[in-house]
């Protein structure tokens, strides 16, 4: 049986329109031989929730480029829990201060990846990160 | 300034314009010279830092500081709630209020970020588009009320809708009624605000998500081509509102590329506008244009080389004949502008335009061998972009079903790509890199307070009011989105009763509904 692909789902919380970083994380992942599937714009934490569920996600990668990523993602990571969405992984990318990973580790966020991150880095980090066993 | 004498150092006296007996000048057609014959010997660029954050009094501080330090038009951010049509007590605003932009729930909104600005004299921008029509009306109300009559009125709102569905993502009602909506501001601002421009097309955004220049171009036009062509299906004609669509484009990557792109768009317009739609209004054939910006030239990485990329984007603006400019500053790949960072973005434009001659002669580059042959190959490319679009269904449908989308975004991958595999070279990035990592990005501080204070003045605001003038005003929006009559006299009164940007917007998507994102990526 050949294993299956590794299935992410990438989000836009809130109301930011900036989405060609998460377009084209998709696409790296994608061509990586992932499962990708991408929420569009100005989605709520529990349509991000109920997303990741039905995808059953191995990784949730938020893109935040408005500079909201500590009350966005820690709205998301509560629905995700309330949803019953424990395995995932998740990330967040975008415009992110340095100085906020460790909140945004505190609220539960596995690797956060910012504007100087390459395409390579998302990859490699979510192929030995996914959860599934190798 | 009218046309002062131009002497250098060495006694060469310079001419506003140079040209060869019978050779095309400046502010003749089709333009490819510059749409006036003067240009910047007569008046120079506008130069319209784009800002705005927090409450309309805290923007109203940074309005009175950029216009001290010399700005001569104000190009207004609204934070995304407002730009989506949300107001700031929405759950959807939570964290946002103010961010990015002004915060603006209502007319006393407005009215307090332009107190004792002297509209006349400062040409002001509205950078907002899905919910335009809320924040066009809540803008001609403020004026009135300050006393500054519509007929006389300047200024621009960007209410390019058709590139928010590319890039940028501020759309709130599906794609058709949204081009009625920008149809109701044009032909309102062509009969009661006529010196003011309803759209400004932006090549700009479609750049910034992955298009060419020459794709920006094309786009752009093609974009301006469906709001004319909806304009004219109600039976006015291009002389009569083509002025008011004027263009945003983009400058980053090669300065001679751009350069040719603008020279070439200019032409094309002007041809299009003639041939195809029968203009003869030389106003109607004019591309004017804001042009600048670059952020996706921008970097992170050693942020200060920001600063000199922006002054050669400048000088690209300068010598492509732009009307407006606006540079992103050199920490904006990150963050707002800092005070500093936004006064040395004017400090660029200030120096190119008086100490180093960039307004000294018109269209210098006129008849070079290789801006001349640039010129015309990247129209050709131009047209070509456009005669496809156009055998694919046109620019609408192409957008309606996200080909376009998918196709600026693909491309944005590939440049990715490139990047990194260090094909496209970015100082700091992939050459000449720090051995020492970049220092840590400088937020501009977000204030939760202002935010709570926003959601105090708005519900101050709605206790005030009176709810059932407010209602009726709704009614009479939704009636007229319903009957198909120009929605923007029912906006105004709405508007002016202190109903909000939520309230207005809320009100057209009862009728209009909301736009389903074709999600391809």
């Amino acid at each position: 049986m050949t294993e299956k692909p590794i299935r992410v789902l990438i989000a836009k919380p809130g109301v930011d329109g900036h989405d060609v970083g998460a377009k084209v994380v998709c696409r790296a992942l994608m061509e990586a031989g992932m499962q990708v599937v991408y929420t569009g714009l100005r989605k709520s934490p529990e349509e991000i929730a109920k997303a990741a569920r039905e995808l059953d996600a191995d990784v949730v990668g938020l893109s935040i480029m408005s500079g909201a990523h500590l009350p966005l993602s820690e709205k998301v990571a509560a629905s995700l829990k309330q949803a019953g969405v424990t395995r995932a992984k998740l990330l967040v990318g975008g415009v992110i201060p340095a100085r906020d990973r460790g909140a945004l580790e505190a609220l539960g966020v596995a690797a956060v990846f910012g504007v100087d991150a390459t395409l390579a880095d998302v990859v490699s980090w979510v192929r030995a990160n996914a959860g599934r066993a190798a | 300034m009218s046309n002062p004498k131009v002497v250098w150092d060495s006694g060469i006296e310079i001419a506003p314009v140079y040209a060869p007996e019978g050779a095309e000048k400046p502010g003749e057609y089709p333009y490819t010279r510059g749409i006036h014959p003067l240009m910047y010997r007569q008046r120079p660029w506008t130069m319209r830092q784009y800002s705005g954050f927090g409450t309309a009094a805290e923007t109203h501080e940074r309005f009175l500081f950029l216009i001290k330090n010399g700005n001569t038009g104000l190009n207004v951010a609204f934070d995304l709630p407002t730009q989506c049509g949300l107001d700031s007590d929405d759950p959807m605003a939570e964290g946002e209020i103010g961010r990015v932009g002004m915060a603006v729930d209502t007319l006393a909104d407005m009215e307090e970020a332009f107190a004792g600005i002297d509209l006349n004299k400062i040409s002001v921008s509205l950078t907002i588009n899905g919910s335009a029509v809320a924040i066009m009306a809540m803008y001609f109300a403020m004026a009135e009320k300050r006393g500054f009559p519509l007929a006389e009125l300047r200024g621009t709102a960007q209410n390019d809708i058709l590139k928010e569905f590319v890039g940028r993502g501020t759309w709130i009602f599906p794609v058709e009624p949204s081009v009625r909506l920008v149809g109701d501001t044009i032909e309102f601002c062509a009969r009661q605000v006529p010196h003011y421009s309803p759209v400004s097309v932006c090549g700009y955004h479609i750049r910034e998500s992955g298009a060419t220049p020459a794709q920006e171009m094309a786009y752009g036009l093609a974009i301006a081509c469906a709001y004319v062509d909806h304009v004219r299906a109600r039976g006015l004609d291009v002389d009569e509102f083509a002025q008011g669509i004027s263009f945003n484009f983009d400058i980053y990557g090669n300065l001679w590329e751009q350069i040719a792109k603008f020279r070439a768009g200019r032409r094309l317009w002007a041809k299009i506008m003639k041939e195809r739609y029968g203009a003869k209004n030389p106003k109607a054939m004019q591309l004017r244009m804001i042009a600048g910006g670059g952020g996706a030239g921008l970097t992170v990485e050693q942020p200060l080389n920001n600063l000199v990329r922006s002054a050669y984007y400048a000088l690209a603006s300068a010598l492509s004949g732009t009307q407006t400019m606006a540079l992103c500053s050199y920490d904006e790949a990150y963050t707002i502008p800092s005070e500093q960072a936004a006064k040395l973005s004017l400090r660029t434009m200030q120096i190119l335009m008086t100490e180093v001659g960039a307004c000294d002669t018109v269209d210098p580059l006129a008849g070079s061998y290789f801006v001349e042959s640039a010129t015309d190959e990247m129209e050709q490319r131009i047209v070509q972009v456009m005669q496809k679009l156009d055998a694919e269904g046109g620019v609408l449908t192409a957008i309606a079903e996200g080909r376009v989308q998918a196709d600026v975004s693909r491309q944005a991958y590939e440049h990715k790509q490139r990047v990194e595999r260090g094909e496209i070279k970015k100082v700091g990035v992939n050459c000449f890199v720090d051995d020492e990592p970049s220092p840590d990005v400088e937020f501009h501080p977000y204030r939760r307070e202002e935010a709570e204070k926003q959601i105090a003045r708005l519900a101050r605001v709605r206790a005030e009011r009176s709810a059932a003038e407010v209602e009726k005003a709704l009614e009479a929006v939704r009636a007229a989105a319903r009957d198909g009559t120009n929605v923007m006299p029912a906006v105004i009164a709405a508007v002016k009763a202190y109903a909000t940007v939520g309230e207005v917007c809320g009100a057209l998507v009862q009728v209009f509904g909301r736009y389903q994102e074709p999600v391809r990526f």
